[in-house]
């Protein structure tokens, strides 16, 4: 019998897509319930949008002070005793989930595994090694609980909108430790679609040259309503903020759109895009590895092609 | 303060991995071992740290094979004052390496513990958050800076929304991101001096540590491949083809 505990992931009082795509994961080992587990210090809404998230049996609800910004330290305490009746522990593998949950691991004595992109039974996952350049298959011990965090761009969100699964307030007795304080965040939001939920990715890379150049690739990605990427080297050089980088440490991603500009393909890149539908790439080097694994090449001068583009999408 | 880093060995980089054909594991023959880049930059921090007068000494930690020592020895070259070969002839999963840590840190007794946030062959992002848990301690992961004043450390960390900051008590364990720094250079002499600078070598099974497998792993596969598509003569044409698709 698998009982799963999903643990919600959120943000200004909205609950992150990731949290339906780990729930897909977890229906996925056919489980008995999938129970999602929200920590925060005002749960009301949160527990109504994920008791409508199909495949959800309950929504457990923990509302605390302490638990108005995701510090590891502490809700790792209060997750391992709620894991107590479960079979697995699912969180979805971004940062938050690759933060929490090792620690919910730990503090049950257990292996964690990574980044599950398939599941072929309540035991046995897939997961990638060497930047998603071998794919391994894993077998937890089965009299342990089992702790994973889920490949996002491998599970579309559960839908929601047809489930109102019951949502019951949990009482943990957890004391919770004050060495660990949140400061504050330094926000990247913008009125663009979300990097990791956008069925359209425009990204550029160290061939964008600079800072200010970038804005030719906001502005392309805002006429195609696209989300905004970069590569490391971008990132690195300043163009963009870091929380736009994708690839092998930064964003792994799945759109159905991507489109990569004066970006060479680098491996560890190009691990963060193999699940994307389409990928584009625009590139003066008509050598560059991005073509290896492009649907659609160009080969030209990005500064030239992004203003025909343009033209050419009227 | 004493400053333990983690010092992983694993394929470089820029290797491509070949899965063997049987599905065992991947080629490692022959191919070249690097430091984990993570790790380079988590003792290029401490040495930071040691060269402001924050700590006093840096010792590095590879947890591995007994052919492990030419690779602590580029710690030492690095500038670690010292290095800890925790030897075992199996392979090291997170828990046990958290464990092995665990047992290091109750003797050494550093006010801070670096370790990279992903080791690049597991890929398993977990071996630090797993020490702060059984140690009791806070954990600051995916760093890009570090200060450290008044027995706290206040770390920016590299989320998904954008730039956090937490505040952590010392000693605590934090997990460095690529940006934190720009690891320094190995220099000729440096590598003359680390001869003379001490290893400590101590057995895994000695830390009362099992080393035995927690997740098992049956089989080794190549990933899907995408295949080479087309190439378009313009914006034009893609811009038709894209439409075709449906994607615009
Ligand atoms: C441990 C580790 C982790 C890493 N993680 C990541 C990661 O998560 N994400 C990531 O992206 N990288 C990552 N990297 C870095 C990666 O190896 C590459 O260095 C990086 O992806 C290169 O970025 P780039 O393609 O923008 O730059 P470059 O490789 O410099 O490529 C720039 C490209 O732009 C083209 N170009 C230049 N000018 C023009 C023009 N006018 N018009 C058209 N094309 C032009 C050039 O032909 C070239 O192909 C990681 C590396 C390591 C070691
Ligand atoms: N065998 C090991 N020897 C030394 N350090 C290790 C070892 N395994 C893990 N670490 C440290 O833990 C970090 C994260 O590893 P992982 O959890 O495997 O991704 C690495 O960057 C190292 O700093």
């Amino acid at each position: 019998m698998s009982k799963i505990l999903v643990i919600a992931e959120h943000l200004d009082g909205k609950l992150n897509s990731s949290t339906a795509r780990a729930v897909s994961a977890a229906v996925a080992v056919k489980p008995d319930a999938v129970d999602v587990l929200v920590l925060a210090d005002n749960v009301a809404t949160l527990a109504a949008e994920a008791a409508k998230i199909d495949g959800v049996s309950r929504v457990l609800t923990v509302e605390r002070a302490e638990n108005a910004h995701p510090l590891a330290a502490v809700l790792a305490p209060q997750i391992a005793k709620a894991a107590a009746d479960y079979s697995h522990v699912f969180a979805p593998s971004t940062t938050f989930g690759k933060d929490v949950t090792p620690r919910v691991a730990a503090l049950l004595g257990v292996a964690q595994v990574s980044d599950v992109m398939s599941v072929e039974s309540a035991h046995t996952f897939k997961r990638p090694i060497y930047a998603g350049n071998a794919i391994v298959t894993v077998e937890a011990e089965p009299s342990h609980t089992v702790v994973a965090t889920v490949r996002t761009a491998s599970w579309p969100a559960a839908s929601a909108g047809a489930n109102s699964a019951p949502v019951e307030a949990l009482a943990l007795d957890v004391t919770l430790p004050s060495h660990t304080r949140y400061v504050g965040l330094q926000s990247g939001k913008s009125d663009r679609p979300d990097l990791q939920s956008a069925s359209k990715v425009v990204s550029g890379g160290r061939g964008v040259g600079s800072k200010e150049n970038f804005d030719i690739i906001f502005k392309l990605a805002d006429k195609l309503g696209a989300a905004v990427g970069a590569s490391r080297a971008a990132v690195d050089a300043g163009y963009v903020p870091s929380d736009l980088q994708v690839g092998q440490t930064g964003k792994i991603i799945a759109p159905e759109l991507y489109m990569a500009i004066g970006i060479s393909g680098a491996i560890q890149h190009l691990t963060g895009i193999k699940d994307a539908g389409t990928i584009v790439a625009i590139n003066k080097d008509g050598e560059a590895p991005i073509f290896e694994i492009a649907d659609f090449g160009l080969v030209g001068d990005l500064f030239k092609i992004i203003p025909e583009l343009e033209q050419a999408l009227g | 303060m004493k400053i333990l880093v983690g010092y992983k060995r694993v394929v470089d980089y820029n290797v491509r991995i070949q899965v063997k054909s049987d599905g065992t594991g991947v080629v490692t023959d022959g191919v070249k071992l690097s430091a984990n880049p993570f790790d380079d930059i988590a003792l290029e921090e401490a040495l930071r740290l040691r060269e402001k007068g924050i700590a006093e000494e840096v010792v590095v930690v590879g947890i591995g094979p007994a052919d492990l020592t030419a690779h602590l020895r580029n710690g030492l070259a690095m500038g670690a004052n010292r290095a800890i070969h925790v030897t075992t002839t199996d392979a090291v999963q997170p828990l046990t390496a958290a464990r092995a840590f665990l047992k290091l840190v109750e003797k050494e007794q550093p006010g801070l513990v670096l370790l990279g946030k992903q080791a690049i062959d597991d890929d398993a992002n977990q071996t630090g958050q797993m020490l702060a848990a059984l140690w009791d301690r806070p954990q600051a992961t995916f760093a890009s800076k570090v200060e450290i004043a008044d027995g706290k450390a206040t770390v920016t960390r590299e989320v998904d929304a954008g730039l956090e900051t937490i505040e952590v008590e010392l000693p605590a364990v934090v997990t460095s991101d690529l940006r934190l720094n720009e690891p320094r250079f190995i220099k000729l002499p440096d590598i003359m001096k680390a001869k003379s600078k001490p290893i400590d070598v101590v057995e895994l099974a000695s830390l009362g540590v099992d080393s035995g497998d927690h997740l098992k792993t049956t089989h080794y596969a190549a990933p899907a491949k995408r295949s080479k598509g087309v190439m378009v003569k313009d914006a034009a044409e893609l811009v038709a083809a894209l439409k075709q698709k449906g994607l615009l």
